[in-house]
């Protein structure tokens, strides 16, 4: 026993060491020998990440929600790989939120940035190649046979020479008195048998049945529903209101004020929105009570003048400037964004004396974690946190407002409460992608060269709020994303940063900085193109000597496209590309402009360079998802202002994209032998430019607004 | 009281007759198929079928509802067309408004064997989807048509 005991404990370890080398030092915890006691005694855990079980099946642990990106069919494919198990043998399982479950890199358990499988490939290749030698090493004690005349094989150990074959579920238990060995050797890439392939999601079965359990669809026994009645205006509270009247709607048991909302609490959903109706609210006038588009717009258009904080300079832009041949000046506004996920905000939340259970879908576990620990003032081990599936994330279940909320309520109740927020107060609570305006300047010299790049960019800072930290020397780090690290070759370049304050709140909306960088970017290289009259593919190529990924991507996507064909009048072909997460995307777009000066987008053509490929079919999904929401915010999306707060309350003055208005989209994936890159994101930036660069050519209008009229 | 037929199975409930039937059917009668997305019916997530027709349940109360037939995701065959192309074609990502996609199509396939793409795009027009499964949904449809068969 004392020796099993101290195997294990060296096991954990030399585990434990395998994945240190993967994260920072304190953002690391290792199971107890207790807790691995109580696990083992029926599975063989080589670490946390994967259980093997007596039973055949074999237990992944996945650290990361599933909004849609497909993670919970890519991550296990990754262990899957290294270990030779038969894909039918996998179960998928949802960490709970712990410190075992912490991203490597990150150091905090979270969802974003298109950093799945960019941060987990290398635990999880060594997670499942560590167990894999452990079972050849169980196998060849058990047959007698030397190691190197074992292989593996869809689940199980195979000896060549007797063709014997033992499952894996028959070795774990010698298998899990070994040692972890601390550097497996990982499969070489050509013996790949699933990473590569399209193998159909994990999660798609339940989706179509309806059987999927998103946060809204979590219910708990004796559990209250909660409804909250909101401001219309920032910074707006409470000055008086009808709790008695509430009350005495039946079925409507609490009634909190928190001072500057109001929680309403009932047996079912619709009599808590009763309740809430006769709450004859009165509020104070906002903070600021004039705040509109039009204070908004002048606000931003007004910082252009301010000086910026300095965020890159190579050579010397004015004097470039004043030597150019020809120059330009041009400035891009676009809109605040709202997030607009399907599932509106909700949480579930059971707060008791000694313990607390919450239900949310969420993409930030550790930060639901250290709300509820700040609320409940319980410690890490007493709270259980369920992620539920999401019914679309994008940035916004980064935020924890709701966890926070349900957390309050239960407390005050002693019950569990399921919070469920309206799509009105989704759309008027939201953490906006960041309204914001560049002024570019840019010269050519008399050969067509492009010299010199200057570019003022005033936005809101993100970063302020959610990781001050990373704001360095005052430049948020999302406002200058795409930017800073601008991929064309100029001789001289400067790039500034106005923040601005507004009482908007801003938060990651998906790409962040890239959604709207990307746009001016890539807007105005094409009028630089059209000034020094070269073709726009061609200027941006001769641009791209040393960065032949985004040159590679473009040349795919023109080629797809038949970038020299002619079209129509009245038709148009723009080109874009955009490095974003480690991906490389190029989209071509061709639009038509009818006589109403409507713009429809007909077909769009994508190449993607995201590095080594893990699902090609989840990869393409992401593109024209990508493609599909930037065309909706390029198009159609921007959130209104007035009095003083949101007037944008559902989707009849907030439209999305729908199946009508989609293009023909072609993906094309290049081979790549890269490290993976990100894919939820990356589709998104290039389409906004390519659509606006393809309506100059169809009109010769030239769009620097969005969401785009002619 | 009143008395609902959902897929097949009769419910008894006490409650007022104004309430959305979305939330009944929801809350009440816990068949979380059915999806909320934004009570004004813009947006097609809460697409059931009553007595064959596809209707948005948070525009109809419960009281309206009474002695029809109601089918949700949960009453359509789990081996239905539909459902079988949606998973050929690996239509959802993060599924929430896919219900709603599928109880839209169901009630267009019914009525036209062989929809035109124009006669899809109409049809399914009212059913948003934020992460954009517009083309697998309209393959889907397709393959569903031509009875599963690429």
């Amino acid at each position: 026993m004392t020796s099993r005991l101290m195997t294990r404990r060296k096991f954990l370890k030399i585990a434990g060491l395998t994945i240190a080398v993967l994260i920072t030092p304190s953002g690391y915890k290792l199971l107890s020998a207790k807790e691995m006691e109580k696990k083992t005694s029926e599975a063989f855990v080589p670490n946390i990440w994967l259980q093997i079980m007596t039973s055949d099946e074999i237990n992944i642990f996945v650290n990361k929600s599933e909004m849609g990106q497909g993670v919970y069919t890519s991550l296990p494919m990754i262990i899957a790989e290294e270990l030779d198990a038969d894909w039918k043998q996998i179960r998928l399982k949802v960490a709970p939120a712990s410190d075992e479950y912490k991203d490597p890199v990150w150091g905090s358990q979270a969802t974003g940035g298109s950093t799945s499988i960019r941060h987990m490939t290398e635990p999880l290749r060594k997670a499942g190649a560590a167990a894999r030698e452990m079972l050849i090493k169980a196998a060849s004690e058990i047959l007698g046979v030397p190691q190197s005349e074992c292989e593996t094989h869809m689940g199980e150990v195979v000896h060549t020479k007797s063709s014997k074959r033992i499952k894996y579920s028959g070795l774990v238990q010698k298998a899990s008195l070994l040692a972890v060995p601390q550097n497996p050797s990982l499969k070489r890439e050509e013996t790949f048998k699933l990473i590569g392939t399209s193998l159909p999601r994990i999660d798609i079965p339940d989706k179509v049945q309806g059987a999927a359990v998103f946060g809204m669809d979590v219910f708990i026994p004796d559990m209250l529903y909660a409804v909250m009645a909101r401001p219309y205006a920032y910074g707006s509270k409470i000055t008086s209101f009808d709790e008695q009247a509430a009350l005495h709607i039946e079925g409507v048991t609490h009634v909190i004020n928190f001072n500057d909302k109001i929680a309403v609490c009932a047996d079912k959903p619709d009599l808590a929105w009763k309740g809430k109706a006769v709450l004859r609210v009165k509020w104070s006038n906002g903070t600021s009570p004039n705040l509109d588009n039009g204070l908004l717009e002048k606000q931003f258009l007004k910082s252009l003048d301010n000086h910026g904080i300095k965020a890159r300079e190579e050579g010397e832009v004015s004097t470039a400037l004043s030597h150019a041949w020809k120059k330009i000046e041009s400035t891009y506004l676009l809109p605040y964004l709202s997030h607009a996920t399907m599932e509106p905000m909700n949480c579930t939340a059971h707060v008791r004396k000694d313990r607390c259970e919450i239900w949310v879908p969420t993409q930030n576990q550790t930060g639901a974690l250290q709300v509820v620990k700040k609320e409940t003032g319980l410690r890490p081990d007493k709270i259980k946190i369920n992620t539920t599936y999401l019914g679309g994330g994008f940035g916004r279940r980064f935020e924890t407002d709701v966890v926070e909320e349900a957390v309050k309520i239960s407390k005050v109740v002693g019950r569990p409460v399921k919070l469920i927020w309206t799509r009105e107060e989704d759309m008027q609570n939201d953490f906006y992608r960041p309204a914001n305006c560049s002024r570019i300047s840019g010269g050519i010299d008399k050969a067509g060269n492009l010299t010199a790049w200057s570019h003022k960019i005033v936005c809101p800072s993100i970063f302020a709020r959610i990781f001050p930290g990373m704001v360095k020397d005052g430049i948020d780090p999302a406002a200058v994303e795409g930017l800073k690290n601008m991929e064309y070759e100029i001789p001289n370049i400067f790039v500034e940063y106005v923040r601005v304050d507004t009482p908007v709140p801003v938060g990651f909306w998906r790409s962040v900085g890239s959604s709207h960088n990307a746009f001016t970017v890539e807007s105005f290289i094409d009028e630089l193109a059209d000034l020094a009259q070269r073709d726009p593919l061609e200027f941006r190529l001769s641009l791209l000597n040393k960065n032949q990924r985004a040159k590679k991507v473009l040349e795919v996507a023109a080629e797809k496209a038949g970038w020299s064909k002619p079209l129509s009048k009245g038709e148009g072909r723009g080109i874009a590309q955009h490095l974003s997460f480690d991906s490389y995307v190029a989209q071509v777009a061709e639009v038509s402009v009818n006589k109403d000066k409507s713009i429809k987008v007909s077909r769009v053509i994508c190449a993607v360079d995201c590095g080594r490929i893990i699902n090609p079919a989840i990869i393409t999904a992401q593109m024209e998802s990508g493609i599909i929401m930037g065309l909706s915010a390029a198009l159609k999306e921007s959130v209104a202002f007035s009095k003083g707060g949101v007037q944008t309350s559902n989707f009849h003055d907030y439209d999305l994209m729908r199946i009508s208005e989609v293009p023909d989209i072609e993906v094309h994936i290049l081979k790549s032998n890269e490290k993976s890159g990100g894919i939820g994101e990356p589709g998104l930036p290039p389409i906004a430019p390519a659509v606006a660069n393809a309506v100059f050519k169809a009109t010769g209008a030239r769009l620097r607004n969005l969401p785009m009229t002619l | 009281m009143i008395s609902l037929l959902v897929n097949g199975k009769r419910y008894k409930l006490d409650i007022t007759p104004d309430v959305p039937l979305l939330w009944v059917i929801r809350e009440h009668l816990k068949l979380a198929g059915t999806k909320y997305g934004c009570g004004i019916g813009m947006c097609g997530c809460c697409t059931i079928h009553i007595n064959g027709k596809a209707k948005r349940s948070c525009q109809i109360t419960v009281g309206q509802a009474k002695g029809k037939k109601i089918t949700t995701i949960e009453g359509l065959s789990a081996s239905h067309p539909l459902k079988k192309a949606w998973v050929e074609e690996q239509v959802p990502q993060c599924g929430y408004c896919q219900p709603g996609q599928i109880m839209q199509a169901a009630e267009l396939l019914a009525e036209h064997r062989n929809p035109s793409d124009e006669k899809i795009m109409k049809t399914m027009e009212g059913n948003l989807c934020r992460c954009g499964t517009y083309p697998h949904i309209k393959r889907a449809i397709k393959l569903a048509a031509q009875g599963g068969k690429k």
